[in-house]
């Protein structure tokens, strides 16, 4: 898999000058439907890696739809349907198609939730939640990646005396740390953020969004926000999202600059949503 | 109401202005009798717990003032009512304790498996038709689950175990296991039904599998609420009488061992109540010494919970 990406990597720098990011995830003609409403319509999108993607958008716009598609949340209730495709690179697979297991799916792509979810345990336990699940029981091993994973969360200076204790006794923005550092114990390929600072004050956002920063150099991020300035603060390509269309996506600087469709300036400069 | 209100002189100086802050009587009354009638009905059953236990009390104090309280607890027969009369308690309290770990090896197992299953893995329809029919089970008659223990149960497990005799705690604390089931269960399942979602996702996210999702995350989760399942459960059993007084026999056997037959508290009660004894006699009294024996075991087993609801209470 190694060797197939690398290729992957070499194959884009030969051809060009300036690096081109590799494409990780691949939505074409995706549609989705919750029952007979038809949440998402013919959307077709790259998700590129180790860079933040941002979906924007007003509230109903099918933004969390859409993310909640590439780790098949959706299959968790009844009368949710999938047509069209995700691909995952590089192994090139539909992560949608019936034969994929979501499970499989959720142990490459992590979530981070809107509210900090943390599990009734303790920190490290939460922490461990996800090799636990995957049958890891070496101490050895889970301290390791616990430690690891609580680092790279910027919560093991905060935490580290009170690994044993309840995850409730963490203040939110510290929960929300906990929850990334949870998606990302176990080295995911894509971590999807939905929403992640809409339950937090000022700072404990800008932590997070700190954070993201910091770990686009390790994974491929794609993260919904409600807020535009957070989008070009924090990603490097952004997506307009309206009534389950995909209006217009490119590089967030331009986006924000000097977007190509007039319904975007006008959601971008407030004038609308 | 209006007028009402403007009929009550204003304590305040000023115009018509200021009579439109002022307090409205009727609004007031309605309000007082309304909180009078909620306080009165809660006052009933504060009442009705402080009058059974001023009772029990009272009698029991009689009956300790000929029996010692050493004797009670440490004699090792019961024959309140032959000429040679002992009272050791710990004969009944055997019979009750060996009955309600039988009903509870059944029950909390069962009816935790059945609240995972419903709550988390059956399918919506599964759900509806199958949470009636168990909340029937807790509806049926006792003495229908007394006589079921007898004539059904009894019989099934005398071909398994030989030697087993008609009347047997065994036969009689299944069948009171298969009672209390529904009463657990369903208020295990209430529990974890008020998981909220998102915790789920959460762990579903993490590409848990759905047993993994309830055993590790769910069932934690709501603990508290599944506790309170569990000493609702032992409550009914401790204090189960018909099942007992017609399938379990009733003669006083100081045993822990399930095969036996053996008389309980509530077993006791039931038939020395049915006899013809004399009022303020010694093998009256000795009821409500029972009576306040159930009563404080069931008191014990409400602070357990209590406690451990406190102890596990999860905020999420």
């Amino acid at each position: 898999m190694v060797a197939v990406m690398k290729n992957h990597v070499a194959e884009h720098n030969g051809r060009e000058a300036a690096p081109a990011p590799v494409v990780k995830a691949d939505a074409r003609k995706l549609n989705f439907y919750y029952g007979e409403f038809h949440a998402l319509k013919d959307l077709n999108m790259p998700v590129h890696e180790k860079q933040v993607t941002a979906l924007i958008g007003p509230s109903g716009c099918g933004k969390s739809t859409f993310l909640r598609c590439f780790n098949r949340m959706h299959d968790l209730y009844p009368g949710n349907r999938y047509q069209g495709e995700i691909v995952l690179h590089p192994d090139n697979v539909n992560v949608l198609d019936p034969s994929v297991d979501p499970i499989e799916v959720r142990m490459r792509i992590s979530m981070v939730f809107q509210k900090p979810n943390p599990f009734p345990k303790s920190i490290y336990e939460n922490v461990a939640y996800g090799l636990r699940v995957r049958g890891e029981t070496k101490t050895r091993v889970l301290n390791e990646k616990v430690q690891e994973a609580l680092r790279s969360a910027a919560l093991w200076d905060e935490a580290k005396d009170r690994l044993d204790k309840p995850a409730f006794n963490l203040s939110g923005g510290q929960q929300q740390r906990l929850c990334i550092a949870r998606a990302l114990a176990t080295n995911p390929e894509i971590l999807l953020f939905d929403e992640p600072t809409s339950a937090l004050d000022p700072i404990a956002t800008g932590a997070i969004e700190e954070l993201i920063h910091d770990l686009k150099h390790k994974v491929t991020i794609l993260i919904v926000t409600h807020n535009m300035q957070q989008a070009a603060r924090v990603s490097d390509y952004t997506a307009y999202m309206y009534l389950g269309e995909l209006i217009e996506f490119g590089v967030t600087d331009e986006i924000f600059i000097k977007p190509k469709k007039k319904q975007t300036e006008d959601y971008i400069t407030g004038r609308f949503g | 109401m209006s007028a009402v209100a403007s009929s009550v002189p204003s304590l305040l100086p000023g115009g018509a202005n200021s009579k439109r802050l002022e307090r409205r009587l009727t609004r007031h009354i309605k309000e007082r009798v309304i909180e009078s009638v909620l306080f009165l009905a809660a006052l009933v059953s504060v009442l009705t717990t402080v009058g059974i236990m001023y009772v029990l009390i009272k009698e029991s104090v009689v009956f300790f003032q000929h029996v010692s309280i050493v004797d009670f607890l440490t004699d090792t027969q019961w024959t309140p009512l032959f000429d040679d009369a002992h009272f050791g308690i710990m004969v009944l309290l055997s019979g009750t304790l060996t009955s309600s770990l039988v009903a509870l090896a059944i029950a909390i197992p069962l009816g935790t498996i059945i609240a995972i299953y419903l709550s988390e893995f059956a399918p919506f329809v599964v759900r509806e038709v199958a949470k009636p029919f168990l909340e029937l089970l807790g509806g049926i008659p006792t003495i229908v689950y007394g006589y079921f223990a007898l004539l059904f149960v009894s019989p099934i497990l005398q071909t398994l175990i030989p030697g087993l005799p008609g009347f047997s705690l065994l036969a009689a604390g299944i069948v009171m296991g298969i009672m209390i089931i529904p009463y657990v269960s369903s208020i295990a399942e209430d529990a974890m039904r008020a998981v909220p979602m998102h915790l789920r996702e959460g762990s579903y996210a993490m590409g848990a599998t759905r047993f993994q999702t309830a055993i590790k995350v769910v069932v934690p989760a709501a603990f508290s609420g599944i506790a309170s399942a569990y000493i609702l459960g032992i409550s009914r059993a401790v204090g189960e009488t018909m099942i007992l007084a017609v399938a379990a026999g009733m003669q006083p056997n100081l045993t822990f061992n399930p095969l036996e037959p053996a008389a309980t508290i509530t077993a006791y009660i039931v038939q020395v109540a049915l006899g013809d004894l004399p009022h303020g006699s010694i093998g009256y009294q000795t009821i409500f010494a029972a009576g306040l024996t159930l009563m404080l075991l069931t008191l014990v087993f409400n602070i357990l919970g209590h406690m451990l609801r406190k102890k596990f209470r999860e905020a999420y």
